[in-house]
């Protein structure tokens, strides 16, 4: 992540505040897909079965959703630092970009993980993930990188902020809820 | 007992459905969807339209790509349903039913797409102007080839029924938020989209705004494209089913 970031910055200097968050976006999106495939592809069969002894699949999937989470949200601090060292600072509300930027990796990282459940039983497929989860995701991007614009100084209409949050907070809430649910048929095996 | 059965729609557009050596299962309902889309296709060009906006003829696009939409989401629906049947029973059949009517889901997204295009060509000016509606129908179709994509993927049947089972139940509750939402939230060209939209907003032509005379079309040709959706999609259950016949046994 930090070589991706620093070849960006090579590449682009210190880019304005639309690039910026487009590119801050993106990187986050590959961070995720990365770590979260990592959290289901790594165990082996055996410690699967170990697991589905031992443990009910809604804890199981809980501990999972926990578990990318807090990854996530380090990953969103940690780049966040970096981008601001070698991207510069364009962000005129700092805290709130970070509150965004922490409510997004959150919001990925609870959909891939499911993805990356599903995907561990297409063959330990890392690109099947990605296939997956790239589509599901695109409308939680696109309210996200609405949102930051918040950040960079745009101007928004009354309420908007709060709506598009709350939406995005509700969205989680039924990623949650959906994988909690599902989860326990594709455990069965 | 075989039986031929020869069926030619005319005027504007013409359909041929020529059965030889297999049987066509004469439902009411297929009756029913032949009727209402002989009348889409040649009352539907031939009523008297309102003049609405800078819309003039192209209106009649109405009978054509709203119904597609309405269609697309009863197909998925109904994948969904059976989907769910399938989590709950584990029976084979369902989940051949889910897949079939998400394929034709999708196909009816793309000719959704395709007849609202067309239609934005002629009003908006140019064929995709990243309008949040179109951007969102052309996501749910991304979806739902994500789903082809992961059924491809596996080769056991029960696991690859599961497993798609449940991602077609999160996907269509991504899907619901992402189309009905959405495009209310933010400026857009299609009707219902907030005002200051760029393009100065299009008059609503939904519900209560509607037409008598277009209402009078409108209304069976929603059910004509859905009844024709859930046609093919039965013929294609049909083939599936006889090709595995051999694994289901219910």
């Amino acid at each position: 992540m930090a070589s991706t970031i620093f070849v960006l910055y090579l590449a682009m200097g210190q880019p304005e505040s639309a690039v910026y968050n487009g590119l801050f976006w993106m990187i986050q999106l590959f961070v995720c897909i990365n770590a979260v495939a990592k959290s289901f592809m790594q165990e082996s069969k055996g410690r699967m079965l170990y697991f589905y002894t031992i443990t009910s699949p809604v804890h199981f999937i809980i501990a999972k959703l926990i578990y990318s989470s807090v990854i996530m949200l380090l990953m969103v601090l940690v780049s966040l630092i970096l981008f601001w060292i070698l991207l510069g600072n364009p962000i005129m509300n700092p805290f709130q970009f970070i509150g965004i930027a922490c409510l997004g990796g959150l919001s990925l990282s609870l959909v891939f993980t499911l993805m990356s459940a599903i995907a561990a039983k297409a063959h330990q497929n890392a690109a099947i993930m990605a296939i997956l989860g790239f589509p599901l995701i695109i409308p939680q991007l696109l309210l996200l990188i609405r949102l930051s614009k918040s950040a960079f100084g745009e101007v928004f209409r009354d309420g908007a902020i709060m709506q598009i949050t709350m939406l995005l907070i509700g969205l989680d809430v039924l990623v949650v809820v959906l994988s909690i649910v599902l989860f326990p048929f594709l455990w069965k095996d | 007992m075989n039986r031929s059965v020869f069926i030619r729609r005319i005027s504007g557009k013409s359909l041929i459905l020529h059965h030889k050596n297999l049987f066509m299962k004469l439902k009411w309902w297929k009756i029913l969807c032949m009727v209402f889309l002989f009348l889409t296709v040649t009352a539907g060009f031939l009523i008297h339209v309102p003049m609405v906006g800078n819309l003039h003829q192209s209106i009649r696009n109405f009978f054509f790509h709203v119904p597609m939409w309405f269609g697309q989401m009863g197909l998925l629906s109904l994948s969904l349903v059976y989907s769910i049947a399938y989590l709950r029973t584990q029976n084979l059949r369902y989940d051949i039913y889910a897949s079939e009517l998400a394929k034709t889901g999708i196909i009816f997204g793309l000719l959704g797409l395709a007849t609202g295009s067309i239609w934005a060509k002629y009003t908006w000016g140019e064929f995709w102007s990243n309008d949040p509606k179109q951007i969102a129908a052309a996501i749910a179709v991304l979806i739902y080839l994500a789903y082809l994509v992961l059924r491809g993927s596996m080769t056991d049947m029960d696991k690859r029924a599961r497993v798609t089972a449940v991602y077609n139940i999160f996907a269509y509750f991504i899907y619901i938020p992402l189309i009905m939402i959405l495009p209310r939230m933010v400026q857009s060209l299609h009707p219902g989209g907030m005002e200051g939209a760029k393009g100065g907003g299009n008059p609503a032509l939904g519900g209560g705004s509607l037409d008598a005379t277009m209402e009078m079309i409108f209304w069976p040709a929603v059910f004509g494209w859905l009844l024709l959706g859930i046609w093919i999609s039965s013929l294609k259950i049909r083939l599936s089913l006889l090709a595995n016949k051999n694994v289901i046994h219910e």
